[in-house]
């Protein structure tokens, strides 16, 4: 009994690391402390968990072990092993397997409950579906969503026109299902189980399908706000308080994050789970005009422009982190300050492919975080710059948000790097950005292009900078 | 059974989950653009706490009953990526943004 009290106490301790992890992970002198935080209350809530009396089962613990070590060590390495730029789809994947996790245990709760001959109460089965439910959107959405940040899936060819009818369907006919299967109590059936089970994995790949691009790092933390809300309905199953609380905890705190960063894009939640963006291109590829002529700039032209301006602004964007040029673009930086340039980034809250992505690869590469500017201040320091460089963003400088209200993307907030004096388009090819929308950015007076990988532009520009 | 014999037994419960709720909110409403990831990845790892479940799972069935056994265990291993590999990544890339002080 005393055994008992202590490790409620411990469960409460775990609880509110957490609290104060997440808190501290919210600030940057804090963050890393918070992060080790919420890890320690992590270590309290399993640690009491192997101790916690319990009153029937015969404990297992090797069984327990062996996932440990296996699940643990195989994280820590997948970790640490990963690139920075491939964090997005890791981060992805990861949340999966938390979904996987509620999903094997609703599953398997299911099937002792047949197997055992135990009655499920209306209240507890109703726990149970919806933990599968939430868990096993979680689980298929995020693998697709590592699928799509990975490249090993094409946006395009997992979604249809009228992909929204075949998502709505699918999640009537599982709402059916359940009320089905409390309503009669038909439960005892396996097959029961694995239909409902099956339904609810194609949902979950159904349900991300339309959603691509610019919309990616939204969807991330949607998944992610699912599986914290799974692990808190599978809290209720077993009865625990942590995993309640730090399910919640990362419910609400996911899903406000979501809601922060569809406001950066003006732009509801339904919209994008709809996927006008990532998906439908009806106008949108059709803007190229064929009397439209982007400009090309040379190497050495554009080297002496940015060694002798005032200021210049850095625009990243995807391309950035495909070409792996974080590091080359702060060489370049580096030699343009040397001459007194005054060199900062400009972040759009949805550059990239996951919330901040930028900031992250821009870190990697040392670049201190007060050059890093915001959507407002950006814009304020864009105007007066004699350069923006835009090194593999699209969307997310497209002037067409503001004034084409045809535009899939009308009424985004974009930097409005047309406002400096000159503008330099890093790009691969003239093909339209990641979205499919043409940018009528590339047509205007002061915008010239750079052809190429952004990372052997970069190079060229360092060399043709030194050389000067 | 009526709903306010509902909220009656299970006040407490509802106290919790309430100021979860609003807990959750208030910490992240006024975060800085650089952090989201690192949060979002962090948060991610404490969502691996579902993990106590298959704990539990595996810890009350019987020595003998090796489908639970092995699923339980299967749901270990994949809470336990979720946990550790969250953890260290987010660490990873917090460390970066120290470094440049």
């Amino acid at each position: 009994m005393e055994l008992k009290i202590l490790l409620d106490i411990g469960y409460f301790i775990g609880a509110v690391l957490f609290i104060f992890g997440l808190r501290q992970l919210s600030s940057p002198d804090t963050a890393r402390k918070g992060n080790l935080l919420a890890g320690l209350g992590m270590a309290f809530a399993i640690v009491c968990t192997l101790f916690y009396p319990l009153e029937t089962g015969s404990n297992n613990y090797l069984w327990i072990l062996g996932g440990l070590l296996v699940g643990g060590t195989v994280g820590w390495i997948m970790a640490k092993k990963v690139a920075m730029t491939d964090m997005p789809q890791l981060v992805s994947l990861f949340n999966g397997f938390g979904g996987a996790c509620a999903v094997v245990l609703g599953g398997t709760e299911f099937r002792n409950a047949i197997v055992h001959e135990t009655a499920l109460s209306n209240t507890g089965l109703f726990i149970l579906l919806i933990t599968i439910f939430i868990g096993g959107i979680a689980f298929t959405g995020s693998l697709l969503a590592y699928g799509k940040l990975q490249g090993l899936v094409n946006d395009k060819k997992v979604t249809f026109n009228g992909h929204t009818y075949l998502n709505l369907i699918l999640l009537v006919a599982i709402i059916a299902l359940l009320v089905f299967l409390i309503a009669t109590g038909a439960v005892d059936q396996i097959w029961v189980w694995v239909i409902f089970v099956a339904i609810i994995l194609i949902y979950g790949f159904s349900f991300v399908a339309p959603i691509g691009g610019a919309d990616m790092p939204v969807v991330i933390s949607l998944l992610n706000s699912f599986s914290g809300l799974s692990a808190a309905a599978a809290g209720l199953l077993y009865n625990n308080q942590i995993m309640l609380i730090g399910g919640i905890l990362v419910g609400a705190s996911g899903t406000i994050l979501t809601l922060m960063m569809c406001k950066a894009m003006n732009r509801s939640l339904m919209n994008v789970i709809i996927g006008g963006f990532g998906s439908s291109n009806t106008s949108a590829a059709k803007g190229a005009v064929g009397d439209q002529v982007a400009i090309e700039v040379s190497i050495n032209d554009a080297a002496i422009q940015l060694y002798y301006a005032k200021s210049v602004v850095f625009v990243p964007g995807y391309g950035l982190a495909v070409a792996q040029a974080q590091k080359t673009c702060k060489e370049l930086d580096d030699l343009l300050e040397a001459n007194g340039v005054e060199v900062s980034y400009a972040i759009h809250p949805v550059a990239g492919r996951m919330p901040g992505h930028m900031n992250v690869l821009l870190a990697e590469a040392d670049v201190p975080y007060p050059k890093l500017l915001d959507l407002d201040d950006a814009n304020a320091k864009i105007k007066e710059a004699d350069v923006s460089i835009i090194v593999g963003a699209n969307d997310v400088v497209n002037p067409a948000a503001l004034d084409d209200p045809s535009s899939p993307i009308y009424g985004m907030p974009v930097l409005e790097v047309w406002k400096s004096k000159n503008v330099f388009v890093m790009k691969r090819s003239m093909n339209p950005g990641y979205a499919g929308i043409q940018n009528p950015l590339f047509f205007l007076d002061n915008t010239r292009m750079l052809f190429g990988d952004a990372k052997d532009t970069l190079k060229k520009l360092v060399t043709e900078v030194k050389s000067l | 059974m009526g709903l306010l014999e509902f909220i009656q037994e299970n006040l407490l419960a509802i106290y919790v989950l309430a100021f979860a709720i609003i807990l959750g909110f208030e910490i992240i409403s006024k975060v800085p653009t650089v952090l989201h990831t690192p949060l979002m990845s962090g948060a991610n790892a404490i969502s691996g706490i579902v993990i106590i479940g298959a704990i539990l799972l595996i810890r009350s069935s019987a020595p003998d009953d090796y489908p639970a056994l092995i699923l339980g265990a299967v749901g270990i291993i994949l809470g336990m990526l979720n946990v550790i590999g969250g953890f260290a990544v987010t660490d990873r890339m917090l460390e970066m943004f120290k470094k440049k002080k």
